[in-house]
């Protein structure tokens, strides 16, 4: 069996949880966490009588996003009901978007692949709409029960839906990834997936080339990238074994489970599936004026993909590095801001501490940027007098260890108080290689004698000698000199 | 004999101190105790709650901070949320429910000082045309209490006319308002679609139900329509508008008035007693100087297929969330979760309801919705737009409220076709989102009372108050009462 | 347009309530009457028309993002028919 027979396409539909205080039909609170049912009001409740009155922050987030991928937002759009039972779910029917959604196409470019194999494409966006979110069922038993707690029930949700563009785990990764980004890049939504902010169903179907469309599969719920592709992965490999052993996939709605790492398919909560779409009576049609949509639009920050670009033009940076320091706010703000202080010709350095060491410390101790310890002026201190030769790279790295464990204000007064100053001075430099090669004769006899190795050894037998202050540069130079080589 | 009290003539004694808000509760609570048994108008009452009241509104008025309708008092349709009092809405699905909020309605009776006197029966979650379907028992025709009162604000009309309350609310989602009103001989009118907020008001059929008031008089009723109407930001549906005296127009001769008569009202479906006291009632309001024009709408006719429709569409929708599960009713035996669901509907709601519910689900489900509910909206449009060519030739519409009065108690157990084509005049209006009222304009045989509907355009509830308030000035239908 | 018996279950399925079959037939019955009395409307030319959702052209009103509910759990909580540790009990969600 071999994978390179099959087409495999996959589109992905994300459920954003929209950061507003309050939910999009009550004024109960969004916040996470709290007590069950503390949250949770009566028009969350389904009381007899309630009515849903939208939250304007929602549909902000809405045309946000929309303008943010290029798409139409709908100037009229419509909410409907989809009617099913289920415990947590209280009215019987969510309040959601069928015809006539808010946002309609737009595009997401992703970047698929690592190092030379890496390459970007354009996965299309079919709709984005708004809708509520159920509560929550606890399985833990109370005597054969379940507990429903609709704290969660009528949170805003942005569901956005990809065109059936990719066609690996890869690629369907990179489109999360990059919508994640995005999302919480415009400030809709905070992504914290433990916590369930943003939801991916894949839909993977499988065909020989040439072929039409296979029938279609749907993995719910996938609240990791990792778990993301592995579903995917399972799911191709099941679907192109049952078609091999000449069984015919059925669609299904299924679930992964990541401690077997296979996809099962789900008991159906609706017979047949039969929504019974029809347009909410209680919410007249939603009109977004131009003027609206005008404002959030002045108001949006720069977006990932032109602040890279900018990057890449007006600083030389390398796509890769552009993508890196885009990947989100954050990380874009910190650059910016180091960059501002440290000026247009440290635009590199300033990346590769970025995405290299400072990224490296804040993920081992698994710490959020907004937490380092480093701010984005420290950085550029730093790397300023790695800039005019101050300090060598390698002592660059212990004053940024010392101002990770806060020993200094800045780079200068860790410089000062450490002594850390690198020794460019030849009539320095000169007497240390002087008295290592006088107690290294081996390593002399072996350089002259062609070993180029002997060479790194001697320096750093000088390097060490120095404390590592003298300027490698400096160091190498002389010795080669003094060697007579 | 007395002429009977009404909201206006007991805010008169309240003010001038011939009687205390107390009094008048006790007055009524006492003719309740006595005579509910009979009709079973009420599904509730507390006397400590609703002397309570009476005793807070009277406190307000030593203080010198009474409003006109201060100590009044009003009963309420089961079907609005009110804290302290259940909210049964006729059916065993919520015997239990006591809402933990009030509704807007109650709220603004509440901050007007109306006392409540109880909580009155109605057909099941608002489903019904003769107050039969009621979990709590059938209510009866004061007037002949072998026949029904009408539906679903069947306890809200019967208390009224038996005496039990000067006034109530009632709610009318296909007529439900006005042809109680019509069967029992009172007065009572359902605003323009949006005038009363649906805030706390259990739904039915969410784009139809209006709330309104029920009362002997037009005066009342618009006293009320005062107290009732204005904007909710609760609900999306509700009208934002420059507040409104519904009193204003009372006094306002009717000279020049030209009252459209469509022909689809007045055909062979009109039973002649019907026809006799709608044609006597139109000679009357000529007399008054106004004029009938003959006018048409076509697809009135349409009006209750339609409303058969949109109205179970919406309610099979809105009464999912009646599942056992966080309020009211649940089935004391079930297996899984899905079983409990079943047993706890099939048992909770009542077999109309059922019904209802059924059909809705048949024609919003796959394959069906286009030919059925969106047809439905289609013709519902049309129906608007013949009754926007009518009022072009005419300021309101008048006809029959029903085609005959009062059906006999289980007159259409086996034929509810029957029943809902009772509904041929009343629904229309409802679909339109226009405004009508209905108010007594005589007597059939069997001496049941006979209803005048009045249609108005939209937001012309003050004319048509004042319309029929003239009428009330040169009759006396409205001020009889049962023997 | 009739009802079979297998569309009477499905939609009584769909709607969640129990339907014995003595009820069966009357209930298919009833809701033929119900869809003769509607099939009406399709004699009724709609073309061009569009449908109408409510009477008056409503735009849909925007509220402020602000907390505004308290906790009530207790209140709401007080007609449940099943509570404990202020979950709503259900018997067990298979998914």
């Amino acid at each position: 069996m071999s994978r390179a027979n099959w087409e495999v396409v996959i589109g992905l539909e994300t459920h954003a949880q929209l950061n507003t205080a309050s939910k999009i039909f009550s004024g109960a609170s969004t916040a996470f966490g709290a007590e069950p049912n503390v949250q949770a009001s009566p028009v969350d409740l389904a009381l007899p009588g309630v009515l849903p009155v939208m939250n304007r922050a929602a549909v902000e987030r809405a045309i946000r996003f929309g303008l943010a991928i290029g798409a139409t937002v709908a100037p009229r759009s419509v909410f409907a009901r989809k009617n099913y039972f289920y415990p947590d779910l209280p009215k019987g029917y969510q309040i959601s978007q069928f015809e006539l959604p808010v946002v309609q196409g737009g595009t997401l470019t992703i970047r698929v692949g690592e190092g030379e194999k890496a390459y970007e494409k354009v996965v299309r966006l079919t709709r984005a709409h708004l809708e509520e979110d159920a509560g929550k069922s606890l399985h833990e038993d109370f005597h054969g029960m379940s507990g429903i707690d609709l704290n969660r029930a009528g949170t805003p949700l942005l569901e956005i839906v990809s065109e059936p563009d990719m066609s690996s785990s890869a690629e369907a990764v990179a489109y999360a990834r990059a919508l994640h980004a995005l999302v919480r890049w415009v400030d809709i939504c905070d992504g914290n997936m433990q916590e369930g902010s943003f939801r991916c169903d894949a839909n993977v179907s499988v065909r020989r080339p040439g072929e039409p469309l296979g029938t279609r599969r749907e993995i719910k719920n996938l609240n990791s990238f990792r778990f993301l592709q592995q579903a995917i992965d399972y799911e191709i490999q099941w679907q192109i074994e049952q078609i091999e052993d000449g069984h015919k996939i059925q669609q299904a709605t299924v679930l992964f489970d990541p401690d077997t790492g296979e996809t099962r398919m789900m008991r159906s909560k609706e017979d047949a599936h039969d929504y019974r779409y029809f347009p909410d009576p209680d919410l007249p049609p939603l009109v977004i004026a131009a003027e609206w949509m005008d404002e959030v639009r002045r108001a949006m920050p720069e977006l990932p993909g032109a602040l890279a670009a900018r990057l890449q033009n007006d600083y030389g940076l390398s796509a890769y590095d552009a993508a890196g320091l885009t990947a989100s706010r954050e990380t874009a703000r910190y650059f910016t801001d180091a960059l501002a202080i440290a000026g247009a010709a440290q635009a590199k350095p300033l990346a590769n501490w970025i995405m290299g060491e400072l990224a490296a410390r804040l993920n081992r101790e698994e710490r959020d940027l907004a937490d380092s310890p480093v701010s984005p002026a420290q950085l550029a201190g730093l790397v300023a007098r790695i800039a005019d030769n101050t300090i060598s790279n390698s002592i660059a790295k212990k004053v940024f260890d010392a101002l990770w464990n806060g020993e200094g204000a800045d780079a200068d007064a860790i410089i000062e108080a450490q002594g850390l100053k690198q020794v460019t001075d030849a009539s320095a430099i000169e007497p240390i290689i002087d008295e290592v090669l006088a107690a290294n004769p081996k390593s002399v006899e072996e350089y002259r004698a062609g070993k180029e190795k002997a060479f790194n050894a001697l320096v750093g037998q000088v390097m060490k000698a120095s404390k590592g202050k003298a300027s490698p540069a400096q160091v190498n130079e002389l010795l080669k000199k003094k060697l007579g080589g | 004999m007395n002429a009977p009290e009404t909201v206006k003539s007991l805010a008169a004694k309240l003010a001038a101190g011939e009687a205390s808000a107390v009094e008048l509760a006790q007055d009524y609570l006492a003719k309740i105790r006595a005579a509910n048994p009979a009709i079973n108008a009420y599904v509730e009452t507390n006397e400590d709650a609703t002397l309570a009241e009476a005793r807070a509104a009277d406190a307000l008025r030593a203080e010198g901070r009474a409003g006109p309708l201060t100590g009044v008092p009003l009963a309420h349709k089961d079907i609005f949320c009110q804290t302290g009092w259940h909210a049964r809405c006729g059916s065993k699905m919520l015997e239990s429910f006591a809402a933990p909020y009030d509704a807007g309605l109650i709220e603004r009776s509440r901050a007007a000082g109306l006392v409540t006197l109880g909580r009155t029966n109605m057909d099941e979650f608002a489903m019904g045309s003769t107050n039969e379907s009621s979990f709590y028992g059938a209510v009866r025709n004061p007037w002949n209490t072998g026949h029904v009162p009408g539906g679903s604000s069947g306890g809200s009309a019967a208390a009224i006319a038996a005496g039990l309350a000067p006034a109530a609310s009632g709610t009318d989602t296909g007529g439900s308002i006005r042809q109680p009103a019509a069967f029992c001989g009172i007065s009572g009118i359902k605003p323009t679609y949006g005038i009363v907020s649906r805030w706390g008001m259990i739904a039915y059929a969410s784009s139809l139900d209006q709330g309104g008031p029920m009362a002997r008089t037009a005066e009342d009723c618009a006293l009320l329509l005062n107290t009732f109407a204005g904007f909710d930001e609760r609900d999306s549906t509700s009208l934002q508008r420059p507040a409104e005296d519904y009193t204003r127009a009372l006094a306002q001769p009717l000279a020049g008035l030209r009252i459209g008569l469509p022909k689809e009202f007045f055909g062979d479906g009109m039973a002649d007693d019907v026809r006799a006291a709608v044609d006597a009632a139109l000679a009357t309001f000529r007399s008054l100087g106004a004029v009938t024009v003959d006018v048409s709408l076509p697809r009135a006719g349409m009006s209750v297929p339609a409303y058969y429709v949109i109205a179970p569409a919406e309610a099979s929708s809105n009464l999912s969330r009646y599942d056992g599960v966080r309020y009211g009713y649940r089935a004391p035996e079930y297996g899984n979760l899905d079983d409990m669901y079943v047993k706890t509907r099939a048992q909770g709601f009542g077999a109309e309801v059922k019904r209802r519910i059924l059909i809705g689900a048949y024609v919003l489900s796959h394959g069906y919705y286009d030919a059925y509910y969106l047809q439905a909206q289609k013709v519902r449009r049309l129906i608007a737009q013949d009754y926007e060519a009518a009022f072009a030739q005419c300021d309101l519409i008048m006809g029959p409220t029903t085609p005959n009065t009062a059906y006999r108690i289980g007159q259409n157990d086996e034929d509810p076709m029957a029943m809902y084509l009772g509904d041929i005049y009343t629904t229309s209006v409802n679909l339109a989102g226009l405004p009508g009222m209905s108010i007594p304009a005589g007597f059939g045989a069997g001496g049941l009372p006979v209803g005048l509907q009045i249609v108005g355009r939209w937001f012309d509830e003050a004319r048509m108050l004042g319309a029929a308030h003239q009428f009330q000035q040169t009759t006396d239908w409205h001020l009889r009462i049962p023997g | 347009m009739s009802l079979t018996d297998q569309e009477v279950r499905h939609v009584a399925k769909l709607a969640r309530i129990e339907l014995p079959d003595a009820e069966l037939e009357r209930t298919r019955s009833h809701l033929n009457t119900m869809l003769g009395l509607i099939e009406q409307l399709q004699a009724i030319d709609t073309t061009g028309v569009e449908p109408m959702a409510h009477a008056t052209e409503l735009v849909l009103r925007l509220r402020e993002d602000r907390v505004t509910e308290p906790d009530r759990r207790d209140a709401c909580q007080a007609v449940a028919p099943a509570v404990e540790n202020g979950l709503y009990l259900v018997p067990k969600v298979i998914e």
